[in-house]
């Protein structure tokens, strides 16, 4: 186990802000973990909190939503909707054991490409010692079954 | 297995991509990958014989989806839908892959860099067989304009738009137009007295037949879309009747009122309570402020009424509410200047000498408080030295962090005309870094540098009254560290002039939510683009120019105004424009009612039905950000081109070898 894991990241970039900084990024051969793999939507406002928990199900280690910085959303608010949303998500998700290192919001404007970089690079690096999500053993109970997880040892919930 | 046939085209881009990616695997990968019918690797498939090969292949091959593994979709998906539109399919039955910008370029790893492009394609593969035909939707754009502000920038706007021959509202606050260069004295670097430049243009605006012009009004409410958008604007009470008035100007002679003009003189002088703000004032109807009105405080006086020759003067008048059509908008809403008060150090308002750039500017006015004599706050002595502080609340954290970018040059221009009015008055430029770009105006400062104007380079720490040494006594000491010998100065002047910076207005985040458009930290307007799109905004249909976008000089905000008019006569001479039709739609049947969508659109382009109990999305001014998409429980929503069958298929292609993995571990 010399090799470090290499975790699967999905990245739901908006398309005036984040996809942006990522091209920028990419112009300007910054370089960074070959790890996210980008899909483009209209604004981070359009991620249906089911497009993550389709992407931990289908593989992925962790997903990365990010957007225009609050107050520079290009739809007016979109962002803040999806920051109300992601905190929701997050619950969900902690209950359901999954660590708060692999769904991660991130803002970043177009011109800052070196800060979504930055993001992508820390985030890699954050999952590496988690390794796999295995989210059926994790999420569907022991083997892919839904087996009830005894009360004790549900994960408590911390304040947002 | 869907029928599509697919065709994947990925690209070279010279040693962009293939220098990283083994693009030859990729597309032979992709060949066998489900539905992709013919896959290609291609030096440059931006180029003609690029374009071709997908038109050939479409045609002789039968394809129905195009994937193309290039640059970035904000690069050339436009080129690649062209091409899959001249092959003869839907433009929107195309998606890209983007290999260079998020892939190529961003690693050094060439196996990885591999295994992504392969996840990208696979993406967009599976992406793009969920893909259906989508029709542009035609916009009519209504060949009037609303100009919202008088300034230089919007005079200069509305005139270009008025002589090519389309109409224009302009909507001023004040009761006069001509914004913040009708209180200037003169213009650098050429010295024009700027009411001579200016008074002209403001004349031809206001008797444009082609321009409506409301002073003294404020816009209220904006809804609609390029090309319709619907506009109230409330006109206040002038107490004037515009019909009758002839702007002889009898009863500000005679109001027997004073009251200190804040805005136009800076609070250096009086005004009358029914007024008109300078005598060049377009319109030229007089503005009566019932704030400080005799008749409206006591209910007695009229002397305005029982004196116009005209019988004009209506104390009943009220406030009219206007309602227009336009297809475009242009916002000049100009500055504010800084508060140089929030310095407390440097003593404004607290130290009798101490003068705002805006109060110096009336001062050097001929036409201003005393009548162009440069005098100290007693209104008689002469000032023997002046010091002029540069940066005052610019290019500091405290404050603001940008420059300002007029101070210096309105810096000099105040040391030439003390130097011009004074002659044996000693000038002192406290600065940070001399900024002088623009034409003529290095040669600007190198005049002053001869006039003999005295730089000296530091930051002001503070201005005092205290006396310490000998030759301090009565006078106003700066003191700065001169950066340039390394040696703290304090300099004993009689008057001290803040070069104060430019902010964006107080109440800029409350128009830009009104015409539904961002605005910057600092309360800037936001372009569309920085460097490329500077006049546009986000929102269609919606522009800006001068002040309002950012820090600018006259001819600066001259040419914006001028720009934002070309764009807005480039949209009504089209007539139509054609729109993304990346937009929503609620399916009636599945739509419960629930109205969750109704407040999530920033747009308000969802209405709900209170006869059929569901929610229907406006096409026309629907955007297209999918928030109401993500939002409905009951997934009656489906955003075109975004749907969630084509999401959530793309994020299973990106995952195919992580999802193969896991099948084969589990």
């Amino acid at each position: 186990m010399s090799e470090p894991y290499e975790p699967v990241i999905v990245g739901f970039l908006c398309n005036w802000c984040s996809y942006r900084a990522a091209d920028l990024a990419g112009t300007a051969r910054i370089k960074y973990a070959p790890n996210m793999r980008a899909i483009r939507v209209m604004c981070s406002g359009r991620v249906d909190p089911q497009f993550v928990l389709k992407a931990l199900r289908e593989g992925a280690d962790g997903v990365m939503i990010a957007g225009c910085h609050p107050g520079e959303c290009h739809y007016v608010d979109g962002n803040i909707k999806t920051l109300r949303r992601f905190t929701l998500l997050k619950q969900l998700l902690r209950q359901w054991g999954v660590e708060d290192e692999r769904v991660q919001l991130v803002w970043a404007s177009a011109s800052e490409g070196n800060l979504l970089a930055a993001a992508v690079d820390r985030m890699t690096e954050q999952l590496r010692p988690l390794g796999p999500l295995r989210w059926k053993e994790t999420v569907l109970g022991r083997n892919g079954h839904g087996e009830f997880i005894p009360v004790e040892e549900v994960p408590a919930v911390e304040e947002v | 297995m869907s029928e599509e046939r697919v065709g994947v085209y990925v690209c070279h881009c010279g040693t962009n991509i293939a220098g990283t990616v083994d693009v030859e695997d990729v597309a032979k990968w992709a060949g066998s990958q489900e539905n992709v019918i013919c896959s290609r690797d291609y030096k440059f498939m931006c180029s003609s014989l690029g374009q071709e090969l997908i038109e050939q292949d479409i045609k002789e091959q039968g394809l129905t989806r195009i994937v193309v593994a290039a640059c970035s979709p904000h690069m050339h998906e436009k080129t690649f839908r062209g091409a899959t539109e001249r092959g003869g399919l839907n433009p929107f039955l195309f998606e890209m892959a983007n290999i260079r910008e998020h892939n190529s370029w961003a690693t050094n790893d060439k196996a990885a860099a591999t295994q992504k492009a392969k996840a990208l394609v696979k993406g967009a593969v599976e992406r793009v067989v969920h893909h259906t035909p989508l029709e542009p939707l035609p916009v009519e754009i209504n060949p009037n304009t609303l100009v919202l502000g008088g300034g230089i920038a919007g005079i200069s706007a509305a005139l270009e738009l008025a002589n090519a021959g389309y109409h224009v509202y302009m909507v001023e606050r004040e009761p006069s137009i001509g914004g913040h260069m009708a209180q200037l004295d003169k213009t650098f670097p050429t010295l024009d007295c700027s009411a001579c430049i200016l008074t002209p243009k403001m004349v031809e605006v206001g008797q444009h037949p082609n321009i409506t012009l409301w002073s003294w009004s404020e816009v209220e409410n904006v809804s609609g879309y390029i090309g319709n958008f619907t506009v109230n604007v409330r006109k206040k009470a002038r107490y004037v009747n515009e019909e009758l008035c002839t702007g002889c100007g009898i009863c500000e002679e005679k109001c027997p009122r004073k009251v200190i003009d804040e805005v136009f003189e800076a609070g250096l002088s009086y005004r009358k309570a029914v007024y008109r703000p300078f005598p060049q004032a377009v319109p030229k109807y007089p503005v009566l402020d019932p704030a400080n009105c005799t008749y409206f405080e006591r209910g007695k006086c009229k002397a305005c009424q029982i004196l116009c020759p005209t019988g004009a003067i209506d104390f009943e008048q009220q406030d009219e509410l206007i309602t227009i059509q336009v297809g475009n908008i242009i916002l000049a809403t100009g500055y504010d200047l800084f508060d140089s008060r929030r310095i407390p150090q440097y003593g404004y308002g607290r130290l009798a000498n101490v003068f705002t750039g805006l109060e110096f500017e009336r001062l050097v006015n001929a036409a201003g408080p005393t009548g162009g004599k440069i005098v100290l706050r007693d209104g008689v002595t002469q000032p023997e030295s002046v010091a002029i502080v540069h940066c005052v609340g610019s290019r500091d954290k405290h404050y603001n962090e940008y420059c300002s970018k007029v101070c210096c040059m309105y810096s000099l221009k105040f040391a030439h005309l003390v130097h011009e009015r004074l002659p044996n008055a000693e000038v002192y430029n406290f600065y940070i870094d001399m900024r002088t770009p623009g034409k003529g105006y290095e040669e600007f400062y190198h005049r002053l540098l001869h006039e003999g104007a005295h730089f000296i380079r530091g930051r002001v720490a503070e201005v005092t009254d205290a006396a310490r040494l000998p030759g301090e006594e009565g006078k106003l000491i700066v003191q700065a560290e001169d950066t340039l010998i390394g040696k703290q100065r304090r300099i004993p002047v009689d008057m001290v002039i803040l070069s104060s910076g430019i902010e964006a207005r107080q109440d800029s985040k409350e128009v830009s939510h009104l015409f539904g458009m961002g605005c910057d930290f600092d309360g800037f307007f936001v372009e569309r683009h920085p460097k490329l799109d500077p006049v546009a905004t986000m929102t269609e249909g919606v522009f800006i120019a001068g002040a309002c976008q950012g820090p600018k000089d006259i001819p600066d905000s001259v040419a914006q105004g001028a720009a934002a008019s070309a764009r807005v006569a480039g949209l009504i001479s089209r007539g139509t424009i054609m729109m993304e039709p990346v937009r929503a739609h609620i399916e009636a049947e599945a739509c419960s009612g629930c109205r969750i969508c109704n407040n999530m659109c920033p747009y308000n382009a969802i209405v709900f039905h209170e006869d059929s109990k569901v929610s229907e999305v406006i096409t026309a001014l629907c955007q297209g950000c999918g928030t109401c998409v993500a939002a409905c429980p009951s997934a009656a929503i489906t955003g075109a081109h975004f749907t969630n069958e084509q999401v959530l298929s793309e994020i299973e292609g990106l995952l195919w070898d992580v999802s193969e993995q896991l099948a084969v571990s589990a």
